[in-house]
């Protein structure tokens, strides 16, 4: 598990880590695109590419259980939502000018400085750690069905009482009051 | 499979929906940044799970638990954003500035002085 980098050297990847680095880029430069246009609707549809990356990302790391709810929940729900709330509040279909804020320097330089601390703190930590993916895979179907439900039931039941409780919220937020009431 | 490109590609992911939070201005866009950030986070949570081969594969339940809160969070964040849309007719999040500090009389006598 803890191989020294002489073991499994950087310049000689195999062809999971090519598959990895090449599906990520891909999915960094959709991320990128995400919160840099103009195009409000084009936004979202681009974080779709995103999520679907990360989806293939997560394939590759044999979590396939995770890989499958993260296409049915983000692609399938989420950027949908997100799509309709976009409607709902009349966005400007088209080139919007005001889409960035004043502050779009200051979010550059605090974006910059994190992404280089974060990467140099990340490499220097995990320089030779290798993640051993042979075997049986770690996220299939049972064997998630097998800890969720032996071992996190009890988070799993307060998960689902906190999603009732966001529904029901939501639907208290967005119905529109009586006349009378107010 | 190095356990450096997945962590990398999480960090730089974090970054850029950390950018689109700060420079948004549409606060769906902001929700769109947000959702970057917790995949991100989910990415990590994964490949290191993977990498420790952990029993009860906490990682993998967190991220579960995370996609399912994430889920929840767009929901009533979308709910706030159409009702602050109704009732001011803007979505954008630098023009709601009701809660900003009002300067005091003696802190306009002293920037004027």
């Amino acid at each position: 598990m803890n191989l020294a980098a002489q073991a499994h050297g950087f310049l000689s990847p195999t062809g999971v880590e090519i598959a990895f680095v090449l599906v990520g880029i891909a999915t960094l430069g959709a991320a990128l695109v995400t919160v840099t246009t103009r195009q409000l609707v084009h936004a979202a549809l681009w974080l779709v590419v995103a999520l679907g990356g990360l989806a293939v990302e997560y394939l590759l790391l044999t979590a396939e259980f995770i890989a499958w709810v993260q296409v049915l929940i983000y692609v399938g729900s989420v950027v949908v939502l997100l799509l309709f709330g976009l409607m709902l509040t009349k966005a400007p279909i088209g080139r919007s000018p005001d889409a960035d804020s004043g502050n779009r320097p200051v979010a550059l330089a605090v974006a910059v400085a994190a992404a280089a601390a974060l990467v140099w703190v990340v490499v220097d930590a995990f320089r030779t750690t290798w993640i051993d993916l042979d075997g049986p895979a770690q996220g299939s179907t049972s064997v998630t069905g097998e800890f969720l439900f032996q071992h996190w039931v009890l988070p799993f039941e307060a998960l689902s009482v906190l999603l009732l409780a966001a529904l029901v919220g939501a639907i208290v937020l967005s119905r529109k009051k009586k006349e009378d009431e107010n | 499979m190095h356990l450096a490109y997945p962590a990398v590609l999480a960090a730089l992911l974090f970054a850029v929906g950390l950018y689109g939070v700060l420079a948004r201005r549409n606060a769906i866009l902001v929700l769109m940044s947000v959702e970057l950030m917790l995949n991100a986070v989910n990415l990590n949570l994964v490949a290191f799970d993977v990498w420790l081969r952990d029993t009860l594969h906490a990682g993998q339940a967190l991220t579960l638990f995370t996609i399912a809160v994430a889920a929840a969070e767009i929901g009533i964040g979308l709910a706030i954003v159409l009702m602050v849309h109704r009732n001011r007719g803007t979505s954008d999040v630098d023009r709601l500035r009701d809660t900003k500090e009002q300067p005091s009389a003696e802190e306009k006598a002293e920037a004027a002085a």
